[in-house]
């Protein structure tokens, strides 16, 4: 027989295991995991716990088995249920709360896409609990760093909440890599309500280019191109550097490329290898999502503007002569 | 239950250092500085506001009514908010020194209370703030009233059988004489009865690294040859 000091350690400890798991919540389109959740997976792996994957979806059970594979993960979770077909927040959010009730998670995370931005703060408030977005540095289980104004100041914070709810910028954190073998079991049941949101279509802008997120070169255009038939030139130059292509506000509010390739503050972030700014004069919401990047090429027709003081390399030229002389020259 | 024909819009407004200003951070690493800085409306809940007076013009909503939760000078951009066509205003008040450390999770809570108090139909609120940047009241808000959410909207029209379709991107004023005369109703946090206890404690906030410009090169054949000494392109 146990004596009642023996069964309460017992439970002590079984309850430390329990608390110290983080999860990430796995964003994906149905057949690939987005890349941004690997470096979620590292930035959870920071935070010195197991880290649990949840994978809910439509199709939710391949990308599962890809999860487990990733290094250091120890446990999926699976909620496939035609209810969850574009992993609409309101009906994610019960998944996880019920995931949340029976596993004990001392912090669940996602990383700080537009789908972890929606659906954690959602979380947090079920939890009664603040939430912390777009960590750039995980310092220990508690304490994190963030950017304030457009990357213009850097905060270090330390989080008193006894759930922590977090989402990671994906560029600050290396992307997990193969070698896991997680286990894979069912997520615990949720009731999905599907009365008050209904997802109706969906509109995906497509490209054989590089991803902009995770590209290493990123070529850009700005207000400079005058025109959406000029962005030729950025698409031009893109392919033959195997690029991604990005732009300014300006140019997206301009029309002459979809909003979804606006880099700033208030759009992507990238941290490419090479980037290279064209027709940008480089105000400070632009630069806050580009100035992470190793190296910075600018070029530009007036010799004062902003975009010079952070670029590597400068180019002072009209872009229309440059441009079209620059991918003539790459092989 | 959205009924589009007598929705009563809430739009939340937050005082934010102009997006055009260069902030400073305090030599002693509490925060920016914002004494005598320019202030002005959230350059998102300015289009959040318009997109809630354009409903009411096309009678799709009744009221629209502007919140703001912040210190004594968030009744600017209140008073803004009604030069630019909110019908009433309504400011939430805290001191400076509470105001500073507001998290989003508070001001979702202090919104759950005046949408419920006032019997609000729709919240209307910017993607982000430009000082926090951390884009998290809306859904916040939506979970603590379990209300569905449609963030980063960039469309929104009427849905009919009681619903509202929205669009969303997957990221002239008034006279002000006359927004004078519109009803500013003040309410001390107090009388909420909301919690505004910090669960984030700010340890340090610190400048940014600077990057060195590394200066111009003088014709594109330059611009190529420092391309390949760096790899990018095949020597
Ligand atoms: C709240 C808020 C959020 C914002 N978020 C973002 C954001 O996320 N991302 C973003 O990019 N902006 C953002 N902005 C807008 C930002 O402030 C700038 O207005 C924008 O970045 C300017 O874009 P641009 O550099 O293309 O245009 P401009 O500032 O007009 O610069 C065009 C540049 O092209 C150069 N040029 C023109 N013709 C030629 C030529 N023939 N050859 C060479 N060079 C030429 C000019 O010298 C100039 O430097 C935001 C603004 C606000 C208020």
């Amino acid at each position: 027989m146990l004596s009642a000091r023996t069964v309460l350690t017992r439970t002590a400890r079984l309850n430390n295991a329990r608390l110290n798991s983080t999860l990430v919540v796995a964003e994906h389109d149905e057949t690939k995991l987005a890349p941004i959740t690997l470096n979620a997976i590292t930035a959870a792996g920071k935070l010195g716990n197991d880290v649990s994957v949840l994978v809910t979806g439509a199709n939710a059970q391949k990308v599962a088995e890809q999860v487990a594979k990733v290094n250091g993960v120890k446990r999926v979770l699976v909620a496939q249920d035609d209810k969850l077909k574009n992993n609409l927040p309101e009906r994610v959010a019960p998944v996880v709360l019920a995931s949340q009730k029976q596993f004990n998670f001392s912090a669940i995370t996602a990383g700080s896409s537009a789908f972890g931005r929606g659906l954690i703060p959602r979380v947090a408030a079920k939890l009664d609990v603040s939430s912390i977005s777009d960590i750039t540095q995980v310092h220990s289980a508690d304490s994190f760093t963030r950017t304030l104004y457009a990357g213009n100041a850097v905060k270090k914070v330390k989080s008193s909440a006894a759930v922590k709810l977090l989402t990671f910028r994906g560029t600050a954190f290396e992307p997990a890599k193969e070698g896991g073998s997680g286990a894979v079991e069912k997520a615990p049941s949720a009731d999905i309500a599907t009365d008050t949101s209904e997802f109706l279509g969906q509109e995906l802008s497509k490209s054989e280019r590089p991803d902009l997120a995770t590209a290493k070169i990123v070529v850009s255009g700005g207000r400079g191109l005058k025109s959406g038939d000029n962005f030729k030139l950025i698409y031009e130059l893109a392919d033959k550097l195997g690029a991604g292509v990005g732009a300014s506000r300006a140019a997206v509010d301009a029309g002459y490329v979809p909003n979804d390739m606006q880099v700033g503050q208030t759009g992507k972030i990238v941290a490419p290898e090479l980037y290279i700014a064209i027709g940008i004069s480089g105000a400070i919401q632009h630069l806050a999502g580009m100035k992470d990047s190793k190296t910075i090429v600018a070029i530009n027709k007036d010799p004062d503007a902003p975009i010079f003081q952070v670029a590597d390399i400068g180019l002072k030229a009209d872009l229309f002569k440059a441009v079209p002389e620059l991918t003539a020259a790459l092989k | 239950n959205f009924q589009p024909k007598v929705m009563k819009i809430l739009v939340g407004v937050k005082r934010v250092v102009d997006y055009a200003v260069k902030i400073r951070v305090k030599p002693d690493r509490s925060g920016v500085v914002t004494e005598g800085v320019q202030h002005s409306m959230n350059p998102f809940d300015e289009i959040a506001l318009e997109e809630a007076v354009k409903l009411k013009e096309k009678k799709l909503a009744t009221e629209v009514v502007a919140f703001s939760l912040g210190g004594p000078k968030s009744q600017e951009v209140l008073r803004t908010a009604l030069a630019k066509g909110a019908d009433k205003a309504i400011h939430v008040q805290v001191s400076d020194e509470e105001a500073s450390k507001l998290e989003s999770f508070h001001v979702a809570k202090t919104l759950k209370k005046i949408v419920e108090s006032e019997k609000f139909d729709a919240v209307f609120l910017g993607k982000q703030a430009i000082d926090d940047d951390s884009s998290q009241t809306a859904p916040i808000l939506a979970g603590l009233l379990d209300w569905p959410q449609a963030l980063y909207a960039s469309k929104v029209e009427e849905g009919g059988d009681g619903h509202m379709k929205v669009t969303r991107e997957i990221d002239g004023g008034l006279d002000t004489i006359k927004a004078k005369k519109k009803p500013l109703k003040a309410i001390p946090i107090k009388d909420l009865g909301v919690d505004i206890k910090p669960q984030t404690e700010t340890i340090e906030v610190t400048e940014p690294p600077v990057r060195q410009a590394g200066g111009f090169v003088e014709d594109v054949s330059a611009l190529v040859a420092k391309l390949k000494e760096k790899g990018f392109v095949k020597a």
